[in-house]
């Protein structure tokens, strides 16, 4: 297969949620013939389950499609599938830095949204060259002129020949291909000079070790080159290199500069392949590594507990085979009193974290207990040491803290002029702090505020819809680390403390969050022979309480004609629940209670 | 003539799946049907009480117990070959309880007459509630004028040992009306009165009516139709210190009668007595095994219609050494008195402490159960706690 780079086109596709990313990759897969109709099952690069059912694209993907482009040529497109979410935006940005252009998708009814700004900052920022492409025609809203006005205003690209598409009809597809060919750029690189390739993403096979989706810059690999991770100095034999076939891997003889593809070398740990990295010749290495590669942070932690003690070890190998595939989950082992042995886990944001529970409840059958989720605060003590605080159990004695800092984002909310005041007052319950507010058409307006993490991490995206019904996106970036004013409330039951319901909150607002912890509780903790205090308290100073009224009557009346078997059922059925409760002092606390925390902002 | 002393006892429970008219909270096999149907059913009961019951013949039966359904509503032809069938098949013991389950308002003095005739000693009525706009939810299809004209038959035809059944804890109900039923039947001196508290069950249309109230009642949150728990605790209070002041004793969780009236059969359960269920859905207790028919009315009467019968059961359940021990307790705790010591070693052979010494220390502390040496019974907070006395066992 000829290989000359001007032929090649690497680029991927960028929209905000719901603009029609995967259904427009669908559509080009099918165009090019690489699937059949009959073969294609419908949005072939979400791969797992939980991406097709949820919309969204957790892990990038790559194909390589064949296109006979008008001037007689056959082109490869490798396409680039990216996450779509904020959690995700260094694996986007490293999905974009294996790309030399991209398609933006723009809802020909919604225009721009949060998104789709913050994904053509990214592209740009890598270099790539963004083709606009009106989609959704359809639609009896749709009014191409004005997100055509609104994309030359607001981005500053040039739309005016942006193909006019429908990707869910196929109507004019061939548009954006030959936009493809015609308006993208050919990689660049030599094939002779020195391996210098981009790790995009990887991920874990049971038989061939770690897969490697990489983006050659520079140089070439074929099976059997010794390589070298730049970043972690791991060292291989390359086994297989090979491109993306729709749904597999196909293996060929090389890969040469401005190719996409992955390669396999035994590799068994995928820590050992971050994303980001540069591979290069063991023997002829490259001079220096490719930019932009940085360790990624967790910013949200949480404990995860089975909820069966004895599946302890079970859970341990779950997170040990999921971290195969997703490099960015961090975790380490812990105790609760309360919850026994699990692990406190890292992740890169809310929705992540939601990703990982739900596959480890589904792929791995568990049945799992959640504490509420917290950002890191870093934590100055009075002796001039720094912690940076995961667990709001771990915080030191408040006459040992000097002060507290919590991270703070920066918020971009594109909301339409009705809904405005309502997400201000929703920001500034958030503890927001205003920056500025730009119209960006008579209609909307770009709102900036500056808020704390911690006051996002819950439920504020869903607060964010149901507040402007569904009309405001939402977009965020880490700021870095401010002063605060934070307290650790603890949750006593039964007057003894429950370690895995503390939790780090701002103290203006502590006595509403205890409050609604203490009715939550109180709903969710069955009745017992006692009556239970259930009390919020900050330090020593109980700031709400609630009860649960001790239970009165529990009582099979009628063993008709003796049916005793009937009877034994019932009670077997009632003991069995209490066994899937936690036990803490001599109070019984169902796994549901340690998760209501989460949900304190619901009625 | 005294040779039944040196028989093993045993019960018998006869169920009769026929009633008038299903009520709204009854999940018990049972419905309404017509006479030939009727007979069929009889004459199957009576096969399967020939054909199992010829194991027996060293057994003498101590009480026998017709329920349903209601047993009063079929022809008095098919309770007449039920009593003769038995009289046929088992020995009798002179002085056994027999019972039949009556509603008012379907006896008449002729009917008891005959009841009278074939030996049957005591009548339980399922009164329910004098106050009709209560029995009309029920769906009973009796009212307080039919139980006053049953029960003056009844005593006139000489039956001594009667029992009422009252139900509380009815949507809509309150202590004055659970005042006005109880004083309304308590003014006969009855034997005997069974008082249950109303729980919705499933497949009723109680359930589909009171399910979610029910809910809120056991949580003990704020009900719309049933009364709170709050109030269920006062009218079960009630219901105790009102019989109490009558001359009744609880002697079960459901259950008060005057002294030497209590009922020998249904303590029979709680005792772990063996029993035998004749009729589709009866449970029996044999030789520690436990045996539920199948509910299937056709298929039951097709097998003990033909002339090589089978014995089928829906269930049938070898209890080992552990689970008759849980049974003891859970069961025994259901009844005043509750369990003997002696009576446990005598049956298991080794002591009550060597066994349950954890759970019963347990439930001591938390003032569920007292141990006076020779028996262990329920505290009055016990036994409305019965569940939670049952699942330590």
């Amino acid at each position: 297969m000829s290989t000359d780079k001007q032929y090649i086109r690497n680029f991927c596709i960028i929209a905000h949620i719901d603009h029609g990313k995967s259904t427009l990759a669908d559509r080009i897969i099918e165009k090019t013939g690489l699937l059949t109709e009959r073969e294609m099952q419908s949005q072939v690069l979400d791969n797992m389950d939980l991406e097709r059912e949820r919309g969204i694209t957790i892990k990038s993907q790559a194909v390589r499609i064949i296109y006979k482009a008008n001037d007689g040529h056959e082109y490869i497109f490798n396409l680039i599938d990216t996450p779509g979410h904020v959690d995700f935006n260094y694996e986007v940005s490293r999905s974009l830095a294996a790309c030399d252009g991209a398609i933006l998708v723009v809802d020909a009814a919604q225009g721009v949204e949060a998104q789709t700004l913050a994904n053509v900052y990214l592209a740009l920022d890598h270099d790539l060259d963004v083709i606009p492409v009106i989609n959704k025609i359809d639609l009896p809203s749709a009014d191409p002129e004005r997100v055509i006005e609104e994309i030359e205003d607001v981005i500053g690209i040039e739309a005016e020949n942006a193909p006019q598409i429908s990707a869910k009809t196929g109507l004019n597809i061939e548009d954006v291909l030959e936009a493809i060919v015609t308006d993208l750029p050919a990689p660049t690189g030599e094939s002779d000079n020195p391996l210098q390739a981009l790790i995009f993403d990887s991920i874990y096979d049971s038989y061939k070790g770690v897969i490697v989706f990489i983006r050659i810059k520079e140089g070439s690999i074929k099976v059997g080159d010794p390589i070298r991770m730049m970043a972690t100095n791991a060292e291989f034999d390359v086994v297989e290199v090979g491109y993306f076939g729709a749904g597999r891997f196909v293996p060929c003889d090389e890969l040469t500069a401005g190719m996409v593809g992955y390669i396999t070398a035994s590799i068994k740990n995928v820590t050992d392949t971050r994303v980001g990295d540069t591979v290069t010749n063991r023997d002829n290495p490259c001079s220096e590594p490719l930019p932009g590669y940085k360790k990624v942070n967790p910013m949200v932690y949480t404990g995860l507990y089975p909820a069966d003690g004895a599946k302890y070890p079970d859970l341990r190998d779950a997170l040990e085979k999921l971290q195969l595939n997703d490099a960015s989950l961090q975790y380490e082992a812990e105790t609760s009193v309360a919850l026994g042995f699990g692990f406190r886990c890292g992740f890169l944001g809310l929705l992540h974290l939601e990703i990982v529970e739900e596959r480890l409840e589904r792929e791995y059958n568990l049945d799992l207990v959640t504490t509420a989720p917290s950002v890191v605060y870093r934590v100055y003590k009075t002796d001039g040491e720094m912690i940076e605080l995961t667990n709001p159990t771990n915080l030191p004695d408040p006459s040992e803290i000097d002060y507290m800092e919590e991270p703070v984002v920066e918020a971009e909310i594109m909301v339409t002029a009705d809904y405005i005041g309502a997400i201000m007052d929703l920001c500034q319950e958030r503890r927001g702090e205003y920056i500025s507010m730009e119209y960006i058409e008579e209609t909307r307006a770009l709102l900036k505020y500056r808020l704390p993490l911690n006051e996002i991490i819950y439920d504020f995206f869903d607060a964010l819809k149901s507040r402007s019904r569904g009309y405001a996106s939402f977009d965020y970036e880490m700021k870095g680390y401010v002063k605060s004013n934070l307290v650790k409330l603890d949750i006593l039951i039964n007057k003894e403390l429950v370690d895995a319901l503390s939790f780090i909150v701002f103290e203006g607002t502590a006595y509403e969050r205890g409050r609604k912890m203490c009715e939550k509780l109180k709903a969710e903790i069955p009745r017992h022979l006692f009556e239970i205090p259930i009390q919020a308290a900050i330090g020593n100073k109980v700031i709400a309480r609630e009860t649960v009224k001790a239970v009165r009557k529990d009582v099979l009346a009628k063993c008709y004609g003796g049916d005793i078997s009937r009877k034994k059922k019932l009670l077997e059925k009632q003991k069995e629940g209490k066994k899937r409760m936690r036990q803490v002092g001599s109070v019984d606390i169902p796994q549901s209670a340690f998760m209501s925390v989460l949900k304190l902002d619901e009625d | 003539m005294d040779t039944n002393t040196y028989k093993k006892e045993i019960e018998l429970y006869i169920h009769i799946p026929f009633c008038v008219r299903k009520c709204n909270y009854c999940d018990f096999l049972s419905f309404p049907s017509n006479d030939d149907a009727q007979l069929e059913y009889v004459k199957a009961l009576c096969a399967e009480i020939v054909y199992r019951g010829k194991n027996f013949s060293d057994y003498t039966v101590s009480s026998i117990y017709i329920g349903g359904g209601t047993p009063s509503c079929v022809n008095t032809r098919h309770i007449i070959s039920i009593m003769e069938t038995l009289a046929d098949t088992f020995t009798i013991n002179k002085e056994a309880e027999i019972t039949i389950e009556c509603n008012p308002g379907t006896v008449t003095r002729e009917k008891l007459n005959i009841y009278k005739s074939l030996g049957i000693n005591r009548l339980s009525f399922g009164v329910q509630s004098t106050n009709n706009d209560e029995l009309k939810i029920l769906g009973r299809i009796h009212d307080y004028k039919s139980f006053l004209v049953s029960l003056d038959s009844a005593l006139h035809e000489g039956f001594d040992n009667i029992s009422a059944d009252i139900m509380y804890g009815l949507p809509g109900q309150t202590i004055e009306t659970l005042r006005k039923t109880l004083k309304d039947i308590a003014k006969f001196n009855l034997k005997h009165i069974s008082v249950y508290s109303l729980i919705i069950e499933e497949n009723t249309p109680f359930y589909d009516r009171y399910y979610d109230d029910y809910i809120l009642q056991c949580q003990g949150k704020l009900t719309s139709f049933l009364p709170s728990e709050e109030q269920l605790c006062e009218m079960t209070d009630f219901v105790g210190a009102y019989l109490r002041n009558r001359g009744y004793f609880q002697y079960e969780i459901s259950n008060y009668s005057k002294r030497g009236y209590e009922c020998l059969h249904n303590l029979g359960y709680w005792k772990r007595k063996e029993y035998i269920g004749f009729g589709i859905g009866a449970a029996s207790l044999i030789d520690e095994t436990r045996y539920a028919n199948i509910t299937d009315i056709d298929k039951y009467i097709k097998n003990y219609l033909r002339t090589n019968p089978i014995s089928e059961y829906s269930e049938r359940v070898n209890l080992t050494l552990d689970e008759q021990m849980s049974e003891f307790m859970m069961l025994g705790f259901r009844m005043v008195n509750g369990i003997s010591t002696a009576d446990f070693y005598n049956s298991f052979g080794r002591t009550i402490e060597s066994v349950y010494k954890e759970q019963i220390d347990k439930l001591i502390g938390q003032g569920l159960i007292i141990n006076d040496g020779n028996f262990i019974k329920p505290t009055y907070r016990g036994l409305e706690l019965q569940n939670i006395i049952a699942r330590e066992f």
